[in-house]
């Protein structure tokens, strides 16, 4: 089987699988991940999400063979046992029942304040739209975001 | 090999479990090496120490028999044991819902985890304290009445430095009593012990907003979910679903799927299922698999042609008629009569759609079945459930069977959580490995179990006065009993009726609890054949407040209609209907809350593009009362409807979390408008076209409300309510009306989307 590498996490991986195989299956199956989740394979939930180079990528529908940047996943996130200050906030605001969306929210929240730390209501609602949180969390995510966004200004 | 917990537990050395404490509860957690035949009994409920356990550093683990979907139901049980056990709250441990470690409570069901699912744990924890105080008395040779307890010790009242802890005083040995047991299994399992547990005004935990447990992880990415058990030799399966909805498969090209290596067929009666070593070969073997299915007439009436579908069909039960026993439980000559006699009769129809749990990810099951017996990993609500259900598949005694629970996506009812499980465990023994079924998006909402179509029919016999003297409630839908709410037999599962075991034939709609008292008033309901009769993608089930978003829809809504006919506030209607004082003070709560105004209750007038208003609707139910405010932003031009403030007075009896509670509310809240606005699964003559988060979409994060304002009623003279279900219930009849209070047109048919909107505008 061909042989990929990709940096995840700061770490360089040489990974078994066809070139078509999506990332989320490489980072769950080939590395163990559970940061990234299967939730509709689609591109239309986000629970899969990743950063490549900063980006917010959805690794479900993403060839293993087209990733090319550095790959960032939640459970990478808390360096040295730190969360990492979206992390942070997302505890603090309790901003999950299940949980399952958390990181497509966290990553994407990430992705957008590194480039636009002073996101404003308006743009962190247009910016996020499009995730999918079944349980309705939504209200606390929004804080959450709002109180990371205060906490990385 | 007899497995059981305490077995478990002593071969660690010792009894006692908990997290600091103990590997064994954690090999028991990780459900390490499964021998052939092993067993696994239930804990006896009438053991105190199968609730509640102490380790030698002090650590407690209470064992709950219930699961925590989210609701922060974890912390609020552990407030709750700390609370009797007067222990530090972070010193109390729960495991939850693994059959070999917890006694049937029922599972997760409506709402009932605190006003059902705490009782026994909280006895059990009162009854443990008054046995460790006893004991600490002994170990500090006073009188047993000479000893107080406070954070996890017992001390001497005369001189509390003399004090002794309560893992000091047990050293790894058990509690040894006994409590009494109600001899009932499920909700309402409850033990008793000689203790009484403390009252209300005693409580320093219970009523704090402690921090939820479980989140951290979740925001960390350690959190043990279902979608981690990962096996060793552990197989990918997918399950094939027909292009039609009562199609069977007849064959298959194995050649279509040669090119994957490893990729092999399962091919049982109606079931049909790849597995693969890797996931993505599961997947793409499904993709490609070559399948000839048969070919059946299909005729079902399709997305529009459902409610008409509804209104001729025969009724195939009602309440009353044969699904209780041939007993009437109503008579609406009464009504009639009134309606006939009335100055004038206001009728109206409310339609509701079918709905889907749509859970965030689709079902997941992952089984280890050896010859003899079988461990199963489920995000179910209902392990206990699953596992008698399971164990009836495998034609295994039920004590070989142990299902461990696991988080996983949020659900809300009878969901598909329960189906990946059973194929899981059909193929792991035709294949003699470990397997993992995951669902994909398309199964998880179009072959989830619905939340049945309904159409609600509602009439007022008016006198001259405007007066109410007859009132009339017909709910008339598909029985939202096609499969049970507890999977505890196969015929619950689309596996099981793959196989041939034959479809539940019950029947269940609703009648909501009385709250409006009129004279001359019948609520019945009667249910329509299903759609289809096996394996049915159509199958309905119990979704979030189960057919009560229906018939308060339609509740809800008339009373506001009957108001703008006689030219009453819908609020002061509302409070002169009501009997019960709970429901006038959260309706009193919410109104004041947001500045409700009775001359402003007639449609708005206002001209432009965007429109709003307000609306009222009112709940009671799981021993709670909600009342809500809704105001809405309504686009004239495009249909668009915003819910922007939200405004929600609940009564829950006694508070345990403040902070959950209102996180447990916030959540029904925008979980309801995504009922409201967006949900409606759609169908055509052969096959569900719902398929995934664009043909089945939900509230988006730009649709959130600006502003959620809440009254929590604590009314610690009263039993705790559920809560995790009644804000959601009415949200969607608040909407409705605030639509009419912005535009003077009244939706009797939700989900309220932007085409159904400008459509009803432009009529
Ligand atoms: S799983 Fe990738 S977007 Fe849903
Ligand atoms: S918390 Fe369950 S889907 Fe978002």
């Amino acid at each position: 089987m061909a042989k990929t590498t990709i940096t995840v996490d700061g770490r360089a991986h040489e990974v078994a699988a066809t070139p078509d195989t999506p990332l989320l299956y490489v980072l769950r199956e080939e590395l163990s991940l559970n940061g990234p989740k299967f939730g509709c394979g689609l591109a239309q939930c986000g629970t899969c999400t990743v950063l490549v180079d900063g980006r917010a990528v959805r690794s479900c529908v993403t060839p293993v063979s087209a990733v090319k940047g550095a790959v960032r996943t939640l459970d990478g996130l808390a360096a040295g046992g730190k969360p990492h200050p979206v992390q942070a906030a997302f505890i603090a605001e309790e901003a999950a029942q299940c949980g399952y969306c958390a990181n497509g929210w966290i990553m994407s929240s990430i992705a957008m304040l590194e480039k636009n730390p002073k996101a404003t209501d308006a743009q962190i609602r247009e910016q996020l739209s499009g995730l999918k949180c079944r349980c309705g969390t939504h209200m606390a995510i929004l804080r959450a975001v709002r109180r990371a966004a205060a906490q990385m200004a | 090999m007899k497995m059981n917990r305490r077995k478990f537990l002593k071969s660690s050395g010792s009894l006692v479990v908990g997290v600091s404490a103990s590997g064994a509860i954690q090999s028991l957690i990780a459900g390490d090496a499964l021998a052939q035949g092993v067993s696994f009994p239930d804990p006896s409920p009438e053991r105190l120490d199968t609730w509640v356990s102490v380790a030698r550093d002090g650590q407690v683990t209470a064992f709950f028999g219930k699961v925590d979907m989210g609701l922060g139901l974890e912390t609020a049980i552990a407030q709750i044991v700390a609370e009797e056990l007067d222990m530090p709250v972070d010193r109390v441990s729960i495991v939850a819902g693994d059959t070999l470690l917890t006694a049937n409570q029922g599972g997760a069901s409506a709402s009932s985890g605190i006003r059902a699912g705490a009782i026994p744990l909280r006895n059990a924890a009162a009854e443990a304290r008054r046995v460790l105080a006893l004991a600490g008395a002994e170990r500090l040779g006073v009188a047993a009445n000479a000893v107080g307890t406070a954070n996890g010790e017992v001390f001497v009242l005369a001189d509390p430095s003399k004090r002794i802890g309560y893992g000091q005083i047990l050293d790894g040995k058990p509690l040894g009593t006994n409590v009494k047991w109600n001899k009932e299994m499920g909700t309402p399992l409850n033990v008793t012990g000689e203790a009484k547990p403390k009252s209300v005004a005693d409580y320093k935990v219970v009523g704090q907003p402690v921090a939820r447990r479980d989140i951290p992880a979740k925001m960390l990415g350690t959190t043990d979910y279902l979608t981690n058990v990962r096996l060793p030799g552990m197989l990918h399966a997918r399950i094939l679903r027909p292009p039609v909805g009562a199609a069977v498969p007849v064959s298959f090209d194995a050649a279509s799927i040669a090119s994957i290596a490893g990729a092999r067929v399962v091919h049982k009666k109606d079931l049909l299922a790849v597995v693969a070593e890797r996931e993505w070969d599961a997947v793409r073997a499904a993709r490609m698999l070559k399948v000839e299915w048969t070919n059946p007439e299909m005729n079902w009436p399709g997305t529009e042609g459902v409610y008409d579908h509804i209104r001729s069909a025969p009724a195939v039960a009602s309440n009353g008629e044969s699904a209780f026993a041939g007993k009437r439980v109503y008579d609406e000559t009464p009504t009639y009569k009134a309606l006939a006699g009335a100055a004038r009769v206001l009728t109206a129809d409310y339609e509701c759609p079918f709905q889907s749990h749509a859970r965030i990810a689709p079902s997941v099951g992952v089984a280890d079945v050896k010859p003899g017996s079988a461990v199963i990993y489920a995000d179910t609500q209902k392990p206990h459930f699953v596992r008698l259900g399971i164990a009836k598949l495998l034609e295994l005694p039920a004590d070989k069977v142990r299902v461990m629970w696991k988080p996983g996506a949020g659900s809300y009812g009878r969901s598909d959580a329960d189906e990946a499980p059973f194929e899981a465990a059909v193929l792991s023994r035709e294949l003699g490995r470990p397997v993992r079924v995951q669902w994909t998006r398309n199964e998880g909402t179009a072959w989830d179990p619905k939340a049945p179509a309904a159409v609600i029919s509602m009439k007022a016999g008016l006198n001259d006065k405007g007066g109410i003297d007859g009132w009339y409630m017909r709910s008339k839908g598909f029985s939202g009993w096609d499969v049970k709410f507890t999977a505890d037999s196969p015929e619950q599962t689309l596996v099981g009726m793959q196989l041939g075991y034959k479809k539940w034939d019950m029947h269940n709609f609703d009648v909501p609890t009385e709250t409006y008292q009129f004279a001359n008033t019948v609520r019945f309901w009667q249910t329509v054949a299903p759609l289809q009769e096996k394996a049915s993608p159509m199958r309905c089930a119990h979704l979030r407040a189960p057919q009560e978003v229906q018939t308060r829809f339609a509740q809800e809504c008339f009373i506001d209609e009957v108001a703008m006919a006689t030219g009453r506030d819908p609020l002061a209607l509302r409070l002169a209907a009501c009997k019960e004082p709970r429901e006038i003070d959260v309706l009193k709560a919410v109104t004041e809350k947001a500045g409700w105004n009775a001359a402003d209750t007639r449609p708005r007038t206002a001209k432009g593009d965007v429109v709003t208003g307000r609306g009222l609707a009112l709940y009671n139910g799981y021993g709670s009362y909600a009342a809500l405010v809704v105001e809405v932003e309504v686009n004239r031009r495009t249909g668009h409807v915003w819910a922007r403030k939200v405004t929600v007075a609940q009564d829950s009896g006694l508070v345990i979390n403040p902070a959950s509670i209102k996180a447990v509310i916030e959540g029904n809240v925008v979980q309801g408008l995504s009922r409201a606005m967006c949900e409606e699964v759609t169908f055509d003559q052969k096959t569900v076209t719902s398929v995934d988060w664009n043909t089945y979409p939900i509230l988006d994060m730009k649709d959130a409300p600006e502003q959620v304002d809440m009254v929590v009623l604590n009314r610690t003279d009263k039993a705790s309510g559920g809560a995790g279900e009644p804000t959601l219930v009415s949200i969607t009849a608040a909407v409705a009306n605030a639509i009419h209070n912005a535009t003077g047109v009244r939706m009797r048919r939700y989900p309220f989307t932007a085409a159904r909107v400008r459509a009803a505008l432009s009529a």
